[in-house]
């Protein structure tokens, strides 16, 4: 009992010195909430006015009904119609149209005649995913356009995607932050917990308490895994109710998984903490993880595309897993045993951080 | 009395800022060895560029015309079928996240086919959008060729007509998304590096009450600011050098603008970036808080916004207006340009004025936190 | 023949927002300092001292007023006047990972120090600092003394036309102190330099020509030393203690005489006072019984205790501690702290050599030393911050490093530095460490109460904006809130002024009394008085152990204070030492 009184006294001391005054407040809540709205609008790989200009040379009724098609989607916005070719270069390079579509003087003489038609689609590459994304949506353009005008299709491939019906990449990065962004402030309020205590001198004011190792470890841990939970609550209810992306799973799972993540994560700062002698080498040494754990995280693109020995390394990185399941179980509807792997990972890198992280409160001198 | 003044002063103060910067060595690790393996791991790792996605291929019919058909799947890189039979093994390996993407064949196919309205059906796992655009757009692909090499050779039955997309991709004709993402990278790292190493210069002399010390001297404001950035700068080159090395022999990133405008503009990034940390360091006086706005501010938004993955063009009017505030927006623009597109003077001009504006500006405001008073 | 070098007119600067936060720190100060001489100021925390001198120094704007230093505004042109001075702050910004060369080049080239000159400078100030052979150690691994004797030569590269001092000897042992004086006093006399000092320390103020005493941000007393000591003239007496009764117990009862006696401090064996003007002569005849009691000479510190408690008299009344009654405690034989050849090493470097002492319940044990003596390792040792590199160690009956947890519930520990939760307010951080110590519930709450009434300590105040002496009662009552058997004290009174540091010993001998046991470090030699024992550090070597009066017979003939005999002892030890390692 006295035990747990203990603890209690060491955790209420650190949430009181994390949320005492409104300044630190907010820095811990504000940039999560911007973040999230911001990254929700900016962050997507979808199409919407993609601009593109047009150069019809044929000036007939399929060319014209084909650009129309374009026009009706959404998907495209015409932004200039070009008279000859000198003028495509200029669009492209200076990244104001994402594409021209050119249209030749025979092209409707072809398409009459039978013959396959060529439409010239000139994609500015410098962001090669669009790229391939608009050219993709041209293609089915102008599938369309053939289904609609009888023309001979022995074979329709009817896609139908899970999940995410309409691809929209902000059912995919969205879920991701919930794990990511918390991350970022859990990992760097765990890692100076203990290098701010050390600097300040008050560690040494706790060391000599009859506190053990494992006390100070729960204190230390929890209010940075309380924290890091509220930001992606905060997070996920942006999702959820401002962005409105439906949630398949369930929440008690999802949260299961933040859990053992943030666990992990504080685990990853606290040891980085009691290595760390000073705040700015705890700051360094958090910054020097941070990247790599986001950015090889699936967060952007996904593990899968990456050499098998950086995919093998990703296993160190609980973020990667976070991501994996708080996705899976929002959008997919994942249960436990569909996801049950991810956990591992997270697991094992908690149960060897924060023993680490315990014992080195006493045995790192300074 | 005194005699030297400002030159010689400048030069004492950059002195102690370079002798400061080699003793302590994390700021050597970050500022010379993180960089390149920045550059590498996410040269390496970062790639939209699918391989082996998993299609799960359910063939309830299993004609010879229809494995010709499928046959096409396994000849690529980007796809790896898996042969199966039934539909439920493959929706629970969808599940398990153990396959991306079904294509089923139904049991009629062939005499479907025979009539000339063949159907396949094609399930992706859609929640990583991008991935699943790509592998419908492969597997579409493959198998209307292998019809077609059908149709070449015998059958006209699936001969195509109308019209048919010819798609040219300039600048990345390979759609190497290597290509777009490591001039990106360069411009991430340079923000990283620059506004990380400064922002706790200024913060870390009030902390540690050694600025009291300097302004009761005959020390401007100005110098210190510009002795502060002038090792840092030099460190920032030295990276642009290897990130350059990199982009060229490693990834094999073509340059088809001008070297030096290249390093122009990087170097002028870097001072913007340099300064942006600097600025940061001086308004908050606090290392902890410095380094988490370096972060909050740099580097987030950095990644996030300024068109390094996600293609501004796409993002609406606010978010448009908030990444032009950044100046990693301009830069990322002039850097992808130089590299890919070539000299494109109006973007390139434009970049260029917009980041010699922001270094000044910064400058300038870090020069005003400076001001020699401690109320 | 001698100008002005400061001419201050109704000085006021607050801090914080007018209404809601406000501190006054300086409040219609006005004042001329003269040129050529050696000025000091002097006064409690929260005298203003510090926001003075970086007002001199152009660092800071007052609200009101006016300033003229060097016949420049210095409102108006602070970089002319900064361009002309030279100021050490209180803590002097060193670059610690540059060599102390490189530290004399930065400021040199910065004051634009012409080359020629620069050699000569460095010279004499490397000879008067002692630093010559520390060249290219960087600063950071310099002793806090030779940090300070470094920061006095970076701002004296040049001769400026006003140095200012702000607490130059906070933290520095009386060796370091007493170089530090011998520097500014010989460039005083050779070059005429005009040096304002602000200080604590009232022997530093007394060679001063000029003295200025502060409080609150108002002048109090101005005039040479002689003259303001003569304030206190015929008040001041020496009560000789009688062989049993230890100077600090009768200190103690002298002191809560409060109606008859305003100050009292124990020095070598007895007890010098100052007697209340006008208190009743029977009263005090009854207080002292048969005590002897001599006159003796009014000195600085007397003038200055007695104008501080007439100032105190209205405002601060209630602030006086409380402490229990002073008695001589019961003490048993069985020692409470037992060490044995205690040896810690830092890689070859030996930071304490084979140490052994002991120490009994109820006693006051003093740990002095020069800086980067090993004291801070041994008392880090002894609380079981650190490991020891060999030998045996028990307090408590324990070595409290490898101990349950528990074995360190029944100590306590005061830091060097205010080391508490500067943002938690004082019952935020009393709540905290009174649960980590297993206290909850009713008792907790009692025990804050009654600490909190013990201290005078405002529950709901921010204890990082709290004023130093109130931080230092903060740290003591969270120290003794789980009633601990043994107080550990490193260096609590450094940077106290003397009104705080009487009230601080008060609640030491008095807790004492009550049978804890106190192990203490401090640099104000005067306090080792109060000691049961001390025992004094060299370089890792324990020189002398013993009683003060032993301390002081072992320094030999002419060590009157502490002080002189604390010094002694230590130059003979390095002079052995020395002179040994020569015949070797």
């Amino acid at each position: 009992m006295a035990y747990l009184a203990q603890i209690i006294a060491l955790i209420r001391k650190e949430l009181r010195a994390i949320l005492k005054d409104p300044s630190s407040r907010a820095l811990l809540f504000a940039p999560a909430l911007m973040q999230a709205l911001l990254f929700g609008y900016g962050a997507t790989y979808d199409l919407t006015h993609a601009p593109y200009a047009v150069l019809d040379q044929s000036r007939s009724e399929a060319s014209t009904e084909i650009t129309a098609r374009l026009d009706g989607t959404g998907v495209f916005t015409r932004i200039a119609t070009l008279d000859n070719t000198s003028q495509i270069a200029p669009q492209i390079d200076s990244g104001v149209a994402l594409l021209v579509l050119q249209f030749q003087p025979d092209f409707a003489d072809r398409l009459a005649g039978g013959a396959t038609a060529p439409v010239q689609v000139i994609l500015d590459g410098r962001n090669s995913s669009t790229a391939g994304l608009a050219s993709a949506y041209v293609s089915s353009i102008v599938a369309g356009y053939n289904a609609d005008q009888g023309t001979a299709t022995p074979l329709t491939i009817v896609s139908r995607a899970w999940f995410n019906p309409n691809f929209e990449s902000r059912w995919n990065l969205m879920p991701a932050l919930i794990a990511s962004l918390s991350m970022l402030q859990t990992l760097m309020l765990a890692a100076l917990s203990v290098a701010r205590e050390r600097e300040q001198g008050t560690f040494d004011q706790l060391l000599v308490t009859p506190l053990t190792p494992t006390q100070i470890l729960i204190g230390k841990a929890l209010p940075s895994i309380i924290v890091g939970l509220l930001q992606s609550t905060i997070i996920f209810l942006i999702i959820r109710y401002w962005f409105q992306i439906p949630m398949s799973g369930q929440v008690w799972l999802m949260y299961l998984g933040l859990v053992t993540f943030t666990t992990a994560a504080v685990g990853l700062g606290l040891s980085i903490s009691a290595v760390a002698l000073t705040m700015q080498q705890a700051m360094l040494y958090t910054f020097i993880l941070i990247m790599p754990l986001m950015l090889l995280s699936g967060l952007l693109t996904p593990v899968r595309n990456m050499p098998k020995v950086l995919q093998w390394a990703t296993h160190a990185n609980p973020l990667r897993f976070g991501i994996d399941l708080v996705r899976r179980v929002y959008i997919e509807g994942a249960r436990f045993s569909d996801i049950a792997f991810d956990f591992v990972p997270m697991l094992v890198i908690a149960a060897l951080t924060l023993p680490l992280a315990a014992w080195l409160f006493r045995h790192r001198l300074g | 009395m005194t005699s030297g003044g400002f030159p010689a002063r400048l030069a004492a103060l950059t002195r102690k800022e370079v002798r400061q910067m080699l003793r302590d060595r994390s700021n050597l690790i970050v500022g010379l060895a993180l960089p390149l393996v920045l550059i590498l791991l996410f040269g390496y790792g970062l790639s939209f560029d699918v391989t082996d996605a998993r299609i799960a291929v359910v063939l309830e019919d299993s004609s010879p015309i229809t494995l010709n058909a499928v046959a096409g799947l396994a000849g690529t890189d980007y796809l790896s079928p898996i042969w199966l039979q039934s539909m439920p093994e493959a929706e629970a390996m969808i599940r398990k996240g153990e396959a991306d993407a079904i294509l089923r064949v139904p049991a009629e196919f062939t005499a479907e086919l025979a009539q000339g309205r063949g159907r396949l059906q094609l399930i992706l796992n859609g929640v990583d959008s991008s991935t699943a655009q790509a592998i419908q757009g492969y597997a579409t692909g493959a198998i209307t060729n292998a019809l077609q090499h059908l149709a070449d050779r015998s059958d006209t039955r699936f001969a195509a007509s109308g019209v048919t997309v010819v798609a040219r991709t300039w600048f990345n004709e390979a759609s190497s998304s290597t290509w777009f993402l490591v001039p990106g990278l360069i411009a991430l790292v340079m923000t990283l590096i620059g506004a990380f190493l400064t922002s706790l210069l200024i913060a870390r002399e009030w902390e540690r009450g050694t600025l009291e010390s300097l302004f009761v001297t005959p020390v401007r404001p100005l110098e210190l600011v510009l002795s502060k950035l002038a090792p840092y700068l030099i460190i920032g080159a030295i990276d642009l050098v290897m990130c350059l090395l990199a982009a060229r022999y490693l990834f094999e990133v073509p340059m088809r603008g001008s070297l030096w405008l290249v390093v122009l503009a990087s170097l002028l990034y870097l001072l913007v970036s340099l300064a942006l940390g600097l600025w940061i360091s001086g308004t908050t006086r606090n290392q902890f808080a410095a380094s988490q706005m370096a972060l909050l501010l740099s580097f987030m938004p950095a990644m996030m916004l300024s068109g390094f993955v996600f293609d501004l063009r796409n993002v609406p009017l606010v978010i448009q207006i908030i990444s032009q505030a950044l100046p990693a927006t301009h830069f990322m623009a002039v850097i992808k340009t130089l590299f890919l597109a070539g000299d494109y003077w109006p973007t390139i001009l434009r970049g260029l004025a917009i980041l010699t504006l922001y270094a000044a500006l910064l400058i300038w405001a870090t020069h005003r936190t400076l001001a020699k008073r401690l109320d | 023949m001698t100008g002005i070098t400061i001419t201050a007119k109704d000085l006021r600067k607050t801090f914080g927002t007018p209404g809601k936060d406000e501190a006054v720190a300086l409040d219609g100060l006005s004042l001329t300092i003269r040129e050529g001489e050696l000025t000091a100021l002097v006064g409690p925390d929260g005298a203003g001292k510090t926001t003075l001198m970086r007002l001199f120094a152009g660092l800071l704007k007052p609200q009101a007023g006016s300033l003229s230093v060097l016949g420049i505004d210095v409102l108006a042109h602070p970089q002319a006047v900064q361009d002309r001075i030279s100021y050490m702050p209180q803590r002097f910004g060193l670059y610690e990972d540059l060599s102390v060369q490189e530290n004399l080049d930065l400021y040199a080239d910065l004051h634009g120090v012409p080359m020629e000159q620069r050699r000569e400078r460095f010279a004499r100030m490397l000879q008067m600092t002692d630093l010559a052979r520390f060249t290219d150690r960087p600063a950071g691994k310099l002793s806090g003394g030779m940090k300070q004797k470094l920061g006095l030569a970076c701002t004296l590269v040049r001769s400026p036309d006003l140095l200012l001092l702000d607490e130059p000897s906070v933290g520095v042992d009386p060796l370091s102190r007493r170089d530090l004086w011998a520097i500014v006093q010989q460039l005083v006399e050779d070059e005429g330099l005009s040096v304002i000092v602000s200080t604590a320390y009232l022997d530093e103020a007394e060679r001063c020509a000029k003295v200025f005493v502060m409080d609150r941000g108002r002048l109090l007393a101005e005039g040479a030393p002689e003259a303001l000591a003569s304030r206190a003239r015929g008040l001041t007496l020496t009560a000789a203690s009688p062989p049993g009764l230890p100077a600090r117990v009768l200190q103690a009862r002298l002191m809560d005489a409060r109606d008859l006696v305003i100050d009292a401090v124990p020095e070598a064996g007895n007890v010098r006072f100052i007697r209340q003007p006008g208190g009743d002569e029977a009263a005090m005849q009854a207080l002292l019984g048969d005590i002897p009691v001599t006159p003796r000479e009014a000195e600085l510190e007397d003038a200055f205790m007695m104008m501080l408690h007439q100032q105190e008299g209205e405002a601060q009344a209630g602030a006086v501690i409380e402490p229990a009654p002073v008695a001589l405690s019961a003490q048993d034989d069985k020692p409470v702290i037992v060490v044995r050849d205690l040896v810690r090493k830092f890689g070859d470097f030996t930071a304490v050599a084979s140490t052994s002492f002991d120490v009994a319940r109820g006693e006051i044990f003093g740990l002095l030393g020069p800086n980067g003596a090993g004291k801070t390792t041994t008392f880090r040792m002894l609380c079981g911050l650190l490991p020891a590199t060999s030998g045996h160690l028990e307090v408590a009956g324990r070595d409290l490093r490898t101990a349950r947890a528990a074995a360190r519930g029944r100590i306590g520990y005061v830091a060097q530095k205010f080391a508490l939760y500067g943002n938690l307010t004082v019952r935020e951080n009393l709540e905290f460490f009174g649960g980590a110590y297993g206290l909850g519930g009713k008792a907790l709450r009692t025990r804050i109460a009654e600490t909190a009434a013990q201290f005078d300590l405002d529950l709901s105040a921010p204890s990082g904006s709290l004023p130093t002496g109130y931080k230092q009662r903060l740290a003591m009552a969270t120290g003794l809130l789980h009633q601990p058997e043994i107080l550990f004290l490193d260096e609590p009174t450094s940077g106290i002024d003397p009104l705080a540091r009487r009230a601080f010993w008060r609640t030491i001998t008095g807790l004492a009394g009550t049978g804890v046991t106190i192990v203490i470090t401090t640099h104000f030699m005067e306090e080792a008085e109060y000691c049961d024992r001390i025992a004094i550090q060299d370089q890792g070597e324990m020189l002398v152990i013993g009683t003060p009066q032993a301390v002081r017979d072992e320094a030999g003939g002419g060590a009157r204070t502490m002080n002189d005999a604390f010094i002694a002892i230590v130059e003979q030890h390095r002079a052995r030492r020395d002179s040994g390692q020569v015949a070797a």
